[in-house]
């Protein structure tokens, strides 16, 4: 039943970022969490990473970005989400995103966003409350 | 045989009191049961001449300036001449670099360090598709020849050394340079400098690949044969660790898998016909100052010695300029903390002093802001002011390689050196760094190292300082530099005016030219230099040799 069924998370570095450490020990966090974890390796574009949330059936997107492309990168995976009709899946961001740039990000859609010094246990404790499996 | 009466005597001591601490310990035990290192080397609660037994000074240790160059490269180290302070900056356009660059300069920064945006060192124009929403984001966006008139105009090219962080388009960017020094009327034998150039550590680190493994080494190979001609003062490499440091990995692994891959850029252009004494003294490495003081120093001192013997023993170096590790080094920005900024400062400082203690050519410090965003003109003036204190104030420089002969600094170093040879001798028998790469086992072993770091602070075994304890309520800064727009905007229409300007006819023959010359086996760079000066935008350069050579997918998932 419901309590069965394994958190599906895309792990996703959009945009040209090649910081792939966060996104990484967050993948194997949450794996040791006891989700399943589809990494997509870096360099994809929103129409990739959207793409491969719907192939995948994930429950969770999962983003990093550290080059300051955030603020174009993450609308637009919202963007196309919902010009695909993709409306139950958690949209999380994480890497150096100013505070200042928070609140655009979550009015697109981004659930929440993690920045420097997020244990990876408030990730899994995040992603346990809000997913909608 | 046997030992002599000083060391039974010492023996002796030591063993009396290590008994007489028993009962103090039971009353009173240490912080922790173990103390280990991030490379996993158990510190002992104290070093004697004991551990410097079986070890051989003059072979192991030596003199400074000689062979193997444990104490430094250099005879006279810092009382001859300070290390280089570079700090590596690049903002959004040409123009304003070209501002920083020079305040820099007249603040007495000896060195530039150019940082460019992702578009540039993944070979796009601005323009592309591809770089939206990074153009001028983390440097500089360079997309022909014009941009580098503008970002190197009045800085004298003869009287500076640059260092350029760019990788898989390195040839190109170096062909701008010696094209912008010609115009200034200097020749590319007079050129100092740097091109970061090292491919394998972009496919297991730092993600700005473009070309796949064997044509990259080529591209390499070709630059080191034409320097060597043509720009025989240029550091045609700088193998870094750091990055590999950055991406997680120990000390131990930052020297191993650096080293590893100088190897294969040696095997490389010796394979290709160089001899290793024309190329060997123009390479350079880049290191990661950590937190661990001493397990930092140890590290220097230790990836001089094992490189050395390398050179001299693999590849039959003959000039002791080959056998050197000179390197660069940057304090980790992966320790910075966005919590309490100004803790920051004294990180760096703690970390600088680790790079001179340990013997760097030159370096730069990272500012206080840069776990929130780029680093404001205040924040870079205090990390080359740290600099300085350590140079002008404290004294360490005025001897030789001060730690030397310290019984703790010397064990760490001979550890750190047998643990990184162990490293490589298994990538050896994986078939080379190439290999080991493809893999995935070194982005396994980093990775792993990684997770292990953040399990050790999430569980507070391992304590910063503002993040897992000593915090406190605090405002989040405001007011962060930040990067403009309208950059990529503006870029695009000098893009389009530049090719209504320039000889089109003239770009497309330089362009073929290389695509004949990359379908061969001839030296890149003259190719390159033609259509550089023709006004090719390094977007149509690198699309060109995209065409021959293809792009490198990335292999590695997740390791498990």
């Amino acid at each position: 039943m419901a309590q069965d069924k394994k958190i599906r998370v895309l792990a996703a570095k959009p945009g040209l970022d090649g910081h792939d450490r966060g996104i990484k020990v967050v993948a194997s966090a949450l794996m040791d969490a006891g989700m399943e974890v589809i990494y997509t390796g870096l360099r994809q574009t929103p129409a990739q990473i959207v793409e491969a949330a719907i192939q995948e059936g994930v429950d969770v997107i999962a983003m990093s970005i550290l080059s300051g492309a955030h603020d174009y990168l993450f609308p637009k995976v919202m963007e196309l989400l919902k010009e695909k009709g993709v409306q139950d899946v958690l949209v999380l961001g994480g890497g150096i995103i100013p505070d200042e740039d928070i609140p655009a990000l979550k009015d697109a859609g981004i659930a929440e966003i993690f920045g420097p010094g997020t244990t990876t246990g408030e990730i899994i404790q995040f992603i346990k409350e809000n997913v909608d499996l | 045989m046997g030992e002599s009466r000083d060391d039974k005597a010492l023996r002796e001591a030591v063993e009396r009191w290590s008994e007489g601490l028993k009962e103090k310990l039971k009353k009173r035990p240490e912080r922790k049961e173990s103390f280990i290192n991030t490379s996993g080397i158990a510190i002992n609660r104290l070093y004697t001449p004991l551990d410097q037994k079986g070890a051989d000074y003059l072979s192991e240790v030596g003199l400074p300036g000689e062979y193997p160059f444990t104490r430094g490269v250099q005879p006279t180290m810092y009382r001859g001449r300070y290390w280089t302070m570079r700090q590596y900056a690049g903002f959004a356009t040409a123009e304003e670099s070209n501002r920083r660059y020079r305040f820099l300069l007249e603040q007495g920064q000896t060195g530039l360090s150019v940082a460019f945006d992702l578009p540039t060192q993944i070979g796009f124009d601005s323009d592309d598709e591809m770089a939206i929403g990074e153009v001028g984001k983390v440097g500089v966006a360079i997309d022909s020849l014009k941009d580098m008139e503008t970002l190197f105009a009045e800085i004298p090219l003869d009287k500076v050394s640059t260092s350029m962080t760019i990788n898989a388009p390195a040839a190109v960017l170096l062909a701008m340079y010696i094209a912008v020094a010609e115009k200034q009327g200097v020749e590319p034998a007079r050129l100092r400098g740097t091109i970061q150039n090292d491919i394998l550590k972009e496919y297991s680190s730092r993600g700005t690949y473009i070309f796949p493994p064997r044509p990259s080494m080529r591209i390499i190979t070709d630059i080191f044969s034409y320097c060597a001609q043509k720009v025989p003062q240029w550091n045609t490499i700088s193998i870094s660790g750091y990055h590999i440091r950055e991406a997680g990995s120990t000390a131990v692994q930052e020297v191993a898998f650096t080293l590893a891959n100088g190897i294969a850029y040696v095997q490389a252009a010796v394979d290709a016909g160089l001899d290793v004494d024309t190329f060997g003294p123009r390479l350079s490495f880049f290191f990661n100052a950590h937190l661990d003081f001493f397990e930092e120093v140890a590290k220097y001192r230790a990836a001089r010695r094992l490189w050395a013997e390398l050179m001299k023993e693999r590849f039959n170096a003959k000039n002791p300029r080959s056998m050197m590790i000179r390197f660069h080094t940057q304090t980790a920005g992966c320790t910075l903390t966005a919590q309490q900024p100004q803790n920051n400062i004294v990180r760096v400082a703690f970390q600088a002093l680790s790079a001179v203690l340990g013997g760097t050519q030159s370096l730069h410090t990272n500012s206080m802001d840069e776990a929130l965003c780029l680093p404001s003109e205040q924040a870079v003036q205090i990390a080359l002011r740290t600099q300085q204190l350590i140079a002008y104030e404290t004294g360490v420089t005025d001897t030789v390689d001060p730690l030397a002969g310290s019984y703790y600094v010397e064990s760490l170093t001979r550890e750190i050196y047998d643990r990184a040879k162990a490293y490589i001798e298994k990538i050896d028998d994986m078939g080379g760094a190439v290999a080991a790469i493809e893999q995935g086992f070194v982005q396994r072993e980093i990775q792993e190292s990684a997770y292990r770091y953040q399990r050790e602070i999430e569980k507070e075994e391992r304590i910063v300082v503002g993040l897992n304890r000593f915090q406190v309520q605090e405002e989040k800064p405001a007011n962060l530099l930040r990067v403009d727009p309208a950059v990529r905007e503006s870029q695009i229409r000098k893009l389009k005016a530049l090719k209504s300007e320039r000889d089109n006819d003239k770009v497309k023959n330089t362009l073929e030219a290389l695509r004949r010359s990359a379908e061969g086996s001839e030296n890149l760079l003259p190719p390159i230099l033609d259509a550089v000066k023709a006004y090719a935008t390094l977007g149509e350069i690198c699309n060109v040799l995209r065409g021959v050579f293809g792009e490198y997918r990335q292999v590695d998932s997740l390791g498990r």
